[in-house]
């Protein structure tokens, strides 16, 4: 009986702690694996399969309901990467390239007169922030699909966005730009856009964080490859879909 | 001196590998909440330092979805095989239960002798344990709902919103966390004959 009772006993105890240290080694092997846009590979693999997984089930039928903003809400400023102060609306452009790798795909240069021509789309919507507050806004801007629809370009798998000084950057997969209520907006709250909250055009797209919500467009373009992404090289999901 | 089985080796395995992965989540979870701290007295400032747990979002995100998986896997192979195995019927609370609530936690508080009543699990183990499985379970639900609150909106609305979805998560984190404190203080109440038992699945009986 004592004999038994120490057998498995034993055995047990080293199945636990054999169990302890390949854990152990399992996690600080992960940890330490070369990062990939500074997060480790195995982390980096993950946060790909789990973005494809919800790029595969994205419903562009399924729509971000919100109710408007109270009045007089002065609406959260949460960064200012890559805007400057000293962007003139009557100078502005948007430059657009219908795909970043074919030189002679077409070229646009728009102005926001351009932009406010086009049909206008009115959304109250919710924008989220990864670090996980949120708030209720409405915009006023042309859909993007609407926008590419106007202008006859031809959708890519992808869509690049950059600020004037190229310091912020995003890239978004085509479907979630062509949802319904993906804008490239110039109003916010029933106001102008001011500056600091992107002026004179930035992009709203509430099936993604504020992350994606690229302030003071400079240039948009269409691409088969995936363009860099400035939240994703620093450790967060590319996706980043909600 | 008589060796009677206690726990199945498939419910140990779950069990020690739900431990790990349950203490990174909660890790991990604090990372993410750290970024927007917005329930008052969690946590104060000197346990973000201390524990080096500031500035780490991105790290805690991608720690958080990782983790998720092997803990969802690891949770449903555990409530398939508590329905197969009958186990369940163990944990569950049933008819003697709420009778058995009182005497037994003041049993737990050393105020009077436990009760017998021949079950393997006492009643507040059975509310203990069937709560931490729910806690769970309303923990990944409500996760979803914050991870994909446009795609699930149907989630989010079943906790009242994303806000709502937040708080209940939170809460469950507490509540799971809680669940340990006190499932490692009556642990090591128990003894060690208890402790082994989880390891290696026996207890040893006096024979009278």
């Amino acid at each position: 009986m004592n004999a038994e009772l120490k057998r498995r006993s034993t055995k047990s105890f080293a199945v636990l702690l054999l169990f302890i240290i390949i854990f152990i080694g399992t996690w600080t092997w992960l940890k330490r694996q070369p990062g990939v846009d500074e997060t480790p590979k195995p982390f980096r693999q993950v946060l790909e399969l789990n973005g494809a997984i919800w790029q595969a089930l994205f419903n562009p039928t399924r729509l971000v309901h919100s109710p408007p903003p109270p009045e007089k809400k002065i609406p959260r400023v949460n960064g200012t990467l890559g805007l400057s102060e000293n962007i003139n609306p009557e100078n502005w452009r948007l430059e657009v390239t219908g795909d970043d790798e074919d030189d002679n795909s077409p070229h646009l240069s728009l102005t926001l007169r351009d932009l406010q021509a086009l049909p206008r789309t009115d959304s109250n919507t919710q924008l989220r922030c990864v670090e996980g507050w949120s708030e209720n806004m409405s915009f006023a801007g042309v859909k993007f699909s609407d926008f590419v629809q106007a202008y006859k370009l031809k959708t890519m798998p992808y869509v690049g966005l950059e600020t004037e000084d190229g310091n912020y950057y995003v890239s978004v997969d085509i479907e979630s730009m062509m949802h319904p209520q993906t804008l490239l907006a110039y109003e916010m709250n029933g106001a102008p856009l001011l500056p600091r909250n992107g002026a004179p055009l930035r992009l709203v797209i509430p099936t993604k964080y504020g992350i994606k919500n690229l302030k003071q467009i400079s240039r948009i373009f269409l691409s088969a490859t995936r363009p860099p992404d400035f939240w994703a090289e620093r450790g967060y999901d590319w996706f980043a879909g909600l | 001196m008589k060796i009677v089985e206690k726990h199945a080796l498939w419910l140990r395995l779950v069990h020690w590998f739900n431990v790990p992965l349950t203490l990174l989540m909660i890790w991990s979870g604090v990372l993410i909440y750290w970024a927007n701290g917005v329930y008052p007295g969690f946590f104060p400032k000197a346990f973000y330092r201390t524990l080096d747990l500031q500035q780490k979002l991105a790290e805690g995100m991608a720690m958080h979805s990782l983790i998720a998986w092997l803990l969802i896997v690891n949770g449903i192979i555990y409530l398939c095989l508590l329905a197969a195995s009958g186990h369940w019927r163990e944990i569950f609370p049933n008819r003697k239960t709420p009778a058995q609530v009182v005497p037994t936690l003041l049993a737990d508080l050393g105020l009077i002798e436990m009760p017998n009543t021949g079950d393997k699990f006492n009643a507040m183990q059975r509310l203990a344990y069937t709560g931490a499985i729910g806690l769970g379970v309303v923990a990944v639900l409500s996760g979803f709902a914050i991870y994909k609150p446009v795609q699930l909106e149907w989630l989010t609305d079943c906790f009242a919103g994303y806000e709502g979805a937040r708080l209940t998560h939170f809460i469950c984190m507490l509540g799971l966390s809680g669940f340990i404190a006190v499932h490692l203080v009556q642990v090591v109440r128990a003894g060690w004959n208890n402790f082994r038992a989880m390891v290696a699945g026996f207890e040893v009986e006096d024979e009278r």
